[in-house]
């Protein structure tokens, strides 16, 4: 009786030392095997420099049904960007 | 094209839909991309297994008739970069699945629906790679067209299906180049034999390759659904249109002849006309009766089922080690 091996999501991180970044999810027995086959499907070209996998299982998301209210403090925080101020052009870049 | 033919449900009209049905389409309207989880209409999710596992089955299958020349190739450079083609499609075909998981259907159930013969995977695949010339073939004009039908769905409403398209598109230029590459050597460099047989090569698969778009949508209530929900973006007829446009002058370049006495440039159009492929032969090769359909079939059948000692015996071995790393952690304590 087989039984399908469990879903990583694997996280890369490029060349120019950003955050590591979700790429995709792959099978694998086991978190070495996933770092292996990650390897082989994520980082043919040279992606990236290192690999991160975390068994899908294992990750929490927030619902897609309360992104309304999640995110709803934030919309209305407008002065939280720079664009807000108006700066007078006499007074040069800021 | 990759995926051909994929039954989507009856169209509704704005009248006929529930109010989650018109904000779900609303949302595609604006441009939105769908995401796994959120709420979807039934015969959206089902349309959409069906069209990412048919494309993906197509990818790994596609990985056949290449593979057959890979202890062939003419040379050792000509051997590596042929590997590596493959296992790109190994790779595409692995981020679909990935994207069809994200629909709750687990990989398994989709290769298991292929094996029982209840999904499909492209035509293209179910015919014969008889000569080196083939390969390069397959890679100009299969993934030729599939990278035009690629192109359009990176901007399918579908999240994961999206994101997979765009990887896959970075890829692919590469394997539609070596096939050019091939050819060139062949018809540019090579000796009559060598041209001779791009030729032939050509003869064979311009029909199978012009098929890959599937029958003219005029027809298709599937289509109309479809595109609404964007998981399809232009019809079959303008990506054959624009794949022939694109291909004939690459044609002439190499020397090569068009097996078509119609085709010709129309001015008015802007596009060349061209014949239909024989629509009976492509209905014989999806019901399972092309040259190939058979052995593609047994090969993945069997690949599957001689290598599931292996598969179970890597599962087993994880957990045992699970269970001595937990059995540390206890005796620690």
């Amino acid at each position: 009786m087989s039984s399908e091996w469990p879903l990583w999501e694997i996280f890369i991180r490029g060349q120019h030392g950003l955050n590591h970044r979700h790429v995709g999810s792959l099978h694998a027995p086991d978190a070495d095997m996933a770092i292996r086959n990650a390897r082989d499907v994520y980082t043919r070209r040279n992606e990236g420099v290192s690999i991160w996998v975390v068994k899908s299982n294992d990750i929490t998301a927030s619902a897609p049904s309360e992104k309304g209210p999640l995110f709803e403090p934030s919309n209305s925080k407008v002065y939280r960007h720079p664009t807000f101020f108006d700066i007078p052009a006499e007074v040069g870049h800021m | 094209m990759y995926a051909q033919l994929v039954k989507a449900e009856g169209m509704k009209s704005p009248e006929e839909m529930t109010p989650e049905e018109r904000a779900f389409q609303e949302r595609i309207d604006r441009g939105e991309k769908i995401e796994p989880k959120e709420w979807m209409p039934e015969g959206y999710r089902k349309t959409l297994i069906r069209q990412i596992g048919q494309h993906a089955h197509s990818e790994v299958v596609g990985q056949l008739p290449e593979g057959n020349w890979i202890t062939r190739a003419p040379t050792l450079e000509r051997k590596a970069i042929l590997l590596a083609k493959v296992q790109d499609e190994a790779g595409h075909g692995l981020y679909l699945y990935s994207a069809a998981e994200t629909l709750g259907v687990s990989r398994d159930e989709l290769i298991e629906l292929l094996h029982a013969g209840k999904m499909k995977y492209s035509s293209i695949f179910n015919y014969p790679t008889l000569n080196w010339a083939d390969i390069g073939a397959v890679g100009w004009l299969v993934d030729g067209a599939a990278i035009m039908n690629q192109v359009q769905l990176q901007k399918t409403s579908y999240g994961p299906y999206s994101r997979a398209m765009i990887r896959i598109c970075k890829e692919e230029s590469f394997h539609q180049r070596q096939g050019y590459d091939i050819l060139m050597k062949m018809c540019l460099q090579g000796t009559q034999a060598q041209k001779d047989m791009a030729q032939d090569a050509l003869n064979r698969f311009w029909y199978p390759a012009l098929m890959m778009f599937g029958p003219s949508d005029k027809d298709s209530i599937h289509s109309a659904q479809s595109m609404a929900w964007k998981i399809k973006i232009n019809t079959n007829d303008e990506l054959r249109q624009k794949f022939v446009d694109q291909t004939v002058p690459q044609a002439e370049y190499l020397g090569l002849k068009v097996p078509d006495e119609n085709l010709k440039w129309n001015e008015e159009k802007g596009g060349y006309d061209f014949s239909e492929p024989d629509w009976s032969e492509f209905f014989e090769v999806i019901a399972g009766n092309g040259p190939c359909n058979t052995e593609r079939l047994e090969a993945r059948v069997n690949a599957w089922e001689d290598g599931a000692w292996f598969r179970d015996g890597l599962m087993a071995h994880a957990k045992k080690q699970d269970a001595r790393r937990a059995a540390a952690r206890l005796a620690a304590e």
